[in-house]
């Protein structure tokens, strides 16, 4: 599975939705994920990736990693995957 | 219904080991967060927090003392020495029988489950000391205050996370207004600030890297800190009649709970306890000088408080002083409210109002007198006391000057 592919299945099992349902395009808030979900998805995506996202829950939109979108989500993480390897 | 009064006080914190050294702290707004020393803290990535420095437990305790009592008895006896030495009270006969413990702590002896899931996990060990059950229990430190003190009355422990000492308080508060017990001894304790108490902070991703500043719209989060606050709350006649000082009365309280969100608080849940708070000790809303803010330096919780507050308090919201002393020694979860009542009391007795520190811009969310920065001294009547605890869980105390 790509790295778009892995983190779509977590997201989606976050908003207990089949993956087909999660698109680029969708916001966390669109898919119903709340700030307890995102933290969530998060601890997920890191154990997946064995990787550390720089994100603090008080300050989601000053945080490096852009969580905008799932295309956004999922850019971060290619970008973090390349760094550590 | 009996009067109560407070009539002892004692504490360690990251502030000072006393009460007169945390109060002086206050006043000069000082800071007691720093780098975190302990086991394993390069494993983390919070390492900053309000811990209690230069308190060593050999030479206080004995080794038999030692082996039963957690980091969190330690505190919570030292302070509760403070403060029954303050009192004066001496427990024997009927007062001994009739007067009590209700402390606060969210996790207990959370250092010794981590020493010793350390040892049985990581070290391969099969064998651990046979007092880790009494010394991580968490009305471990209740029990030894009784068994210290001679208290033979109602004791137990209270734990509602982030509001457990208030919550407690105001037990004991109850019960001595009732006329259960002439006296109770009460406040809270706690001591997460090792590697597993850390980590599991860490996981919620509310936690500041740098600093606590509460109301400051550049915050980012809480500060963890340690230690004990303990108070003496003694009938008012009974005081009186010995000739104690009395440092404030205790006038009232409200407890409620949001029955909405496991993390996030409620508006309307903070702004029930508050003025449930005034109604049980029949203050009207104008007459509150002064609130001692749950400000735990979070988006969340500053912002829904000061709202709270302005429901509460309508236009007197903007004449009163609300500020947060968690950016001075962290936010110490279970001990919390007790460690702040200490501002109430400095606040009402000696007419100075603690700062909240670190406050360096303005949020238009929090747009109170957060007393930014440097104490202030005023003339206050009422203090109001605020812990809103993770579980939606909400305790107010309201004070008065005496």
């Amino acid at each position: 599975m790509s790295i778009s592919d892995r983190v779509i299945a977590i997201i989606a099992e976050q908003a207990v939705l089949e993956p087909s349902d999660v698109s680029p395009d969708s916001t966390l808030e669109d898919l119903g994920i709340d700030s307890l979900g995102l933290v969530e998805s998060i601890f997920a995506i890191e154990e997946e990736f064995d990787i550390s996202i720089p994100f603090n829950a008080n300050e989601p939109t000053q945080s490096d990693f852009d969580i905008s979108n799932v295309a956004a989500i999922i850019a971060g993480i290619e970008k973090l995957v390349s760094e550590k390897a | 219904m009996k009067r109560v009064v407070i009539t002892g006080a004692g504490t360690i914190n990251a502030l000072g080991h006393s009460v007169p050294e945390t109060l002086e702290a206050m006043r000069e707004g000082r800071c007691g967060i720093a780098e975190l020393e302990f086991r394993d803290v390069e494993r983390l990535a919070i390492r900053i927090g309000g811990q209690v420095r230069g308190f060593e437990a050999e030479g206080r305790f004995n080794r038999q003392q030692m082996s039963l009592y957690d980091r969190f008895t330690q505190f919570t006896l030292t302070a509760a020495k403070e403060a029954i030495t303050q009192s004066g009270l001496e427990f024997h006969g009927e007062l001994s029988a009739k007067s009590g413990v209700v402390l606060g702590t969210a996790g207990g002896g959370v250092s010794t489950w981590d020493e010793n899931y350390r040892s049985v996990y990581e070290e391969g060990k099969n064998r651990v000391h046979p007092f880790v059950v009494p010394k991580l229990m968490n009305n471990a430190a209740a029990s030894h205050v009784s068994m210290e003190h001679n208290l033979k009355g109602p004791s137990f422990t209270v734990s509602t996370a982030c509001a457990s000492s208030n919550h407690a308080m105001a037990q004991a508060f109850a019960m001595v207004r009732s006329g259960m017990a002439p006296v109770m001894i009460t406040g809270g304790s706690e001591s997460m600030l090792c590697f597993g108490g850390v980590k599991a902070w860490e996981g919620l991703r509310v936690m500041s890297k740098d600093a606590c500043r509460p109301f400051s719209a550049n915050r980012n989060g809480m500060v963890q800190g340690e230690g004990a606050g303990i108070f003496v709350f003694e009938e008012y006649e009974h005081a009186k009649k010995r000739g104690a000082e009395i440092l404030c009365e205790v006038s009232g309280f409200a407890m409620s709970s949001d029955a909405s969100d496991i993390v996030m608080p409620s508006k309307q849940g903070a702004a029930r306890a508050m003025a449930g708070a005034l109604a049980d000790a029949r203050i009207d809303p104008g007459e509150v000088g002064y609130i001692n803010a749950h400000g735990t330096g979070t988006a969340a919780n500053d912002k829904t408080e000061c709202a709270a507050v302005a429901d509460v308090f309508g236009r007197h919201a903007d004449s009163l002083m609300i500020s947060s002393t968690k950016s001075m020694h962290g936010h110490l979860i279970g001990g919390t409210g007790a460690v702040e009542l200490l501002a109430c009391i400095m606040a009402l007795r000696d007419g100075v109002i603690a700062p909240t520190i670190g406050y360096e811009e303005p949020d238009p969310e929090c747009a109170l007198d957060v007393v930014p920065n440097v104490a202030r001294e005023a003339k206050v009547e009422v203090a109001l006391s605020n812990a809103f605890a993770f579980g939606g869980l909400n305790a107010v105390l309201a004070l008065r000057r005496v």
